[in-house]
C-alpha cells in the first residue's frame, strides 16, 4: 500500500495520471493478446486456413520457418550450416569451462573457425556440393554478415582510432579523412558504392563475389563508428600511463597492447556493444542491394498469392527475433561491464 | 644503419614515408582501374548529363518537376524530398523523445515503465523493419479511396495517402505575412527592452506571454480586417481517387512516422542522462532561492542540462539525416532513391553520381555539425 501510495498516487495530478494510463492499457492490452494468442491460427497450408479466426496467422511463418532461417539454401545441404553453427556453439561454450585456456579458444574461433565455415558454407572442398552465395539467406545469412561484420569492424576500428591519435601527420591524416567520409554519408550510399562503383575500381577480369562486396561496405562503415568510440577511451587514459609505460622501455606497439587498450577497451565496453547492436540492424540495408538476408526473405514471403494479408504476422515475428537478438547483447554488455568494474 | 632504425624519429619518418606512398600507388592503382573500365565499358565520363532530358516521373516534388526536366532538376527534387522529411523528422521526433524522456524521470512508477518499455522496444528492431511495418502491414492495407475513413468530410485517410484541404491565399493574404514579419521584428525589440529592464530594475516582463499572444493576434486581425482572404479547397472523390486539396503519401508518411519513432527512442535516452547529469542540490539551491518549478527548470536545470544534451543530440539528427535515404526501399523519391537509384541506372555513370550524393550528404553533415559546435561553444561554461 504504501509503494502504491508513493509511486502511483503520489499527487493528484499523479493519480490521474495513473487512473488513465490503466484505462489505456486496459483497452489496448485484451485485443493484442486476443490477436497474438487467443485468437491465433498455429498451422495451416495456406491464408484460407486462418480465415475462420480473427487473431493471427502463424500458419505462415509456421509454413515457411524453414526458408527464413536458411533462405534458398538447398534441404538437403542444410546440415553443413547447423554443423557450423553448433562448432561455433561447442567453442563458446569453451569459455565456461573451468582450466581451459580462453586465449586458444578465442585463437580458435578467429583463425581456423572461419576457414571451416566458409568450407562448409560454400563447400567446393572436402567433396562437399558447392553452393553459389546467391542462395544464402534468411536468418543465416543475417547471422554470417553480423558475424564478419563485427570481427572485421572491431579490429579495424581499433587500427583506426589508434591512427587518429598516432603522432606522424601522415597516418593521422589519413585515418580522420577515411573516418569523417564514412560518418557523414549514409550505409545505404556505401553498399550502392560497394555493389556499383567497386567493380569499376578493381582490375579487368578480377571479379568479387557480391555478398563479400556487401561485407567489405559494412564492415568499413562500422569501423568508422567503432573507432570513434575507441578514440573516446583513448582520450580517456591520462597521459601519465603512456609516459610511465615508455619510461619502463616499452615500445608503442606493447606500450599500446599491455597498458592502454586493455584499460581504454574496457571503459568503453558500453559503447562497442551499442555498435555492434547497431550493425546487426543495419545488417538488413543489404535488402536494397537484392540479397536475401532475414528481413528480406519475410518480406518477400509477405507478398506471396498464397499468403496475401500476412504482412503484420510476418513483420511482427521478423521485429520479435530482431528484438531478442539486440536485447540480450545490450543485456549481456550491461552484465560484463559489471563484471569488469573494479572500481577505482 | 641499425642505429638509424632505432631512432624512433627516424623510423616515423620511414613510416609515414611507406605509408603515403602505399595510399598514393593504391589511389593511382584504383584511378588507373577506373579509366581503363570505363574506356572499356563505353561509359561517358563528366557531369554533362545533369542537363540532359531525365524522362521519368517522380511521384512527389515540391517544386517543378515533369518528365521533360533535366536530371540536375531531379537531383534537386530528391534533394528537397530528403530535406523535408528530415527536418519534419527532427522536428517531431523532438518532441516525442522529449516526452518519453521525462516520462522515464517521472514518480509515476507505471509512466516511467512504460517510457522504458518504449525505449526498450523500438531501439532494439531495425529501422528499416519499422519503415516496411508502417508502408507494407499498415499504410498500405488501409482501405480504397471509395471507404477512406472520413473525419468530417475535410479529412480522408486511404491506401493513397491523407488527404485534408489545402488553404489558398486570396487578394491581400500577403498582408497578413508582412504584419508577421512585423510584429517578430517588435517581438525581438521587446525582448531586449524587457531583459534590460530586468537588470536594471529587477522587475519582470511577461515576455514570453505577451509575445506569443501578439505573434497570433496581430496577423489575424490584419485578415480580419480585410475579411479573411483565405479559402480551403476540399478534397473530393472524383471516380477511382481523390482531387484537389493537399495530400500526403503512403511513403512518406512511413518513413516520417519510422524515423520519428526510432529516433524519439535515442532522443528520451539522451534527454534522461542529460537532466539526471545535473546535480540534485542545483534544485534545492533553486527552490531555497525562491524560484518557482517553472524557473527552477527553465533557468537553472535546462542550461546544466542542454550542454550535456547538444552533442548526442547533434549526432542523432544527423542520424536522422541519413536514415532518411532508407526511404529508398519503400521508394519514396528522397535523394538516394530518385539519383543514386533512378539516375545511376538510365545513366550508368556510377561514379559521377555517388560521388554527388555522397558529397551532398557530407555537406550536410558538415554544415550542421559546424552549426552545433558553434552553439556548444556558446553554451560552454564559463569558468573563472
Amino acid at each position: 500500500m504504501v509503494w502504491l501510495r508513493r509511486n502511483l498516487f503520489s499527487t493528484p495530478f499523479n493519480s490521474g495520471l495513473t487512473l488513465l494510463t490503466l484505462y489505456l492499457l486496459w483497452l489496448a492490452i485484451p485485443p493484442i493478446v486476443d490477436w497474438l494468442f487467443l485468437q491465433a491460427t498455429w498451422s495451416g497450408e495456406s491464408r484460407a486456413a486462418c480465415e475462420p479466426n480473427e487473431g493471427a496467422c502463424w500458419a505462415f511463418i509456421d509454413a515457411r520457418f524453414n526458408q527464413f532461417i536458411y533462405g534458398l539454401y538447398p534441404s538437403e545441404a542444410q546440415w553443413r550450416v547447423d554443423l557450423a553453427f553448433i562448432l561455433l556453439g561447442v567453442l563458446f561454450a569453451g569459455f565456461f569451462i573451468p582450466g581451459v585456456r580462453r586465449s586458444w579458444i578465442a585463437v580458435l574461433i578467429l583463425i581456423p573457425y572461419p576457414l571451416v565455415a566458409w568450407i562448409l558454407f560454400s563447400g567446393g572442398s572436402w567433396g562437399l556440393e558447392e553452393i553459389d552465395t546467391a542462395q544464402w539467406g534468411g536468418l543465416f545469412l543475417t547471422l554470417v554478415i553480423a558475424g564478419v561484420g563485427i570481427t572485421a569492424s572491431f579490429p579495424l576500428g581499433i587500427l583506426l582510432a589508434l591512427g587518429r591519435r598516432s603522432n606522424l601527420l601522415v597516418i593521422r591524416s589519413i585515418s580522420i579523412g577515411f573516418i569523417e567520409l564514412i560518418r557523414g554519408v549514409p550505409l545505404i550510399s556505401v553498399l550502392f558504392m560497394a555493389s556499383v562503383m567497386l567493380p569499376l575500381f578493381l582490375p579487368e577480369g578480377v571479379n568479387f563475389d557480391k555478398l563479400l562486396r556487401a561485407l567489405i561496405g559494412i564492415s568499413l562503415f562500422q569501423a568508422a563508428y567503432m573507432a570513434e568510440v575507441v578514440r573516446g577511451g583513448l582520450q580517456a587514459i591520462p597521459k601519465g600511463q603512456t609516459e610511465a609505460a615508455e619510461s619502463l622501455g616499452l615500445g608503442y606497439w606493447r606500450t599500446m597492447q599491455l597498458i592502454i587498450l586493455p584499460q581504454a577497451l574496457k571503459l568503453v565496453i558500453p559503447g562497442v556493444v551499442n555498435t555492434f547492436i547497431a550493425l546487426f540492424k543495419d545488417t538488413t540495408l543489404v535488402l536494397i542491394i537484392g540479397m536475401f538476408d532475414f528481413l528480406g526473405i519475410v518480406q518477400a514471403a509477405t507478398t506471396d498469392p498464397n499468403w496475401l494479408g500476412t504482412a503484420v504476422e510476418g513483420y511482427v515475428f521478423c521485429a520479435a527475433v530482431y528484438w531478442l537478438f539486440c536485447f540480450s547483447m545490450s543485456r549481456y554488455s550491461v552484465s560484463i561491464e559489471r563484471k569488469l568494474d573494479t572500481g577505482h | 644503419m641499425l642505429a638509424l632504425w632505432r631512432n624512433s624519429r627516424v623510423r616515423g619518418w620511414i613510416f609515414q614515408l611507406v605509408a603515403l606512398t602505399l595510399f598514393l600507388y593504391f589511389g593511382w592503382s584504383l584511378w588507373d582501374n577506373l579509366q581503363t573500365n570505363l574506356a572499356s565499358r563505353g561509359i561517358t565520363t563528366g557531369f554533362n548529363f545533369l542537363n540532359t532530358e531525365a524522362g521519368f516521373g517522380i511521384i512527389s516534388h515540391l517544386i517543378d518537376y515533369s518528365e521533360s526536366s533535366t536530371y540536375g532538376r531531379a537531383f534537386l527534387v530528391g534533394l528537397l524530398n530528403t530535406l523535408l522529411v528530415s527536418v519534419l523528422g527532427i522536428f517531431l521526433a523532438t518532441l516525442l523523445g522529449l516526452l518519453i524522456g521525462v516520462g522515464r524521470l517521472s514518480n509515476n512508477w507505471l509512466i516511467s515503465r512504460l517510457a522504458l518499455g518504449y525505449v526498450e522496444l523500438i531501439r532494439n528492431i531495425p529501422l528499416l523493419l519499422q519503415i516496411f511495418f508502417w508502408y507494407f502491414a499498415v499504410l498500405r492495407s488501409l482501405p480504397s479511396p471509395r471507404q477512406s475513413v472520413n473525419w468530417g468530410e475535410l479529412f480522408f485517410l486511404n491506401n493513397r495517402g491523407i488527404y485534408m484541404p489545402a488553404p489558398i491565399p486570396e487578394q491581400g493574404f500577403g498582408w497578413a505575412g508582412w504584419a508577421l514579419l512585423l510584429t517578430l521584428i517588435g517581438v525581438v525589440l521587446l525582448f531586449r527592452w524587457a531583459v534590460r529592464r530586468q537588470h536594471q530594475t529587477g522587475r519582470i516582463f511577461p515576455r514570453w506571454r505577451v509575445s506569443i499572444g501578439l505573434l497570433i493576434v496581430v496577423p489575424l486581425l490584419v485578415l480580419a480586417l480585410q475579411g479573411f482572404p483565405l479559402s480551403w479547397e476540399l478534397p473530393a472523390l472524383k471516380g477511382f481517387n481523390f482531387k484537389g486539396g493537399l495530400v500526403m503519401i503512403p511513403e512518406f508518411m512511413a518513413i516520417l512516422l519510422a524515423l520519428t519513432i526510432y529516433t524519439a527512442s535515442y532522443i528520451a535516452e539522451i534527454v534522461r542522462s542529460g537532466i539526471e547529469s545535473v546535480n540534485r542540490g542545483q534544485t534545492e539551491a533553486a527552490r531555497s532561492l525562491g524560484l518557482t518549478h517553472g524557473q527552477t527548470l527553465r533557468l537553472i536545470i535546462l542550461p546544466q542540462a542542454l550542454r550535456v544534451i547538444i552533442p548526442p543530440l547533434t549526432s542523432q539528427y544527423l542520424n536522422l539525416l541519413k536514415n532518411s535515404s532508407l526511404a529508398a526501399a519503400v521508394a519514396y523519391p528522397e535523394l538516394v532513391s530518385v539519383f543514386a537509384g533512378t539516375v545511376l541506372n538510365q545513366t550508368g555513370q556510377a561514379v559521377e553520381v555517388i560521388a554527388i550524393t555522397m558529397g551532398v550528404y557530407l555537406l550536410i553533415s558538415l554544415l550542421i555539425s559546424l552549426l552545433m559546435n558553434w552553439y556548444n561553444h556558446k553554451m560552454k561554461l564559463v569558468e573563472r
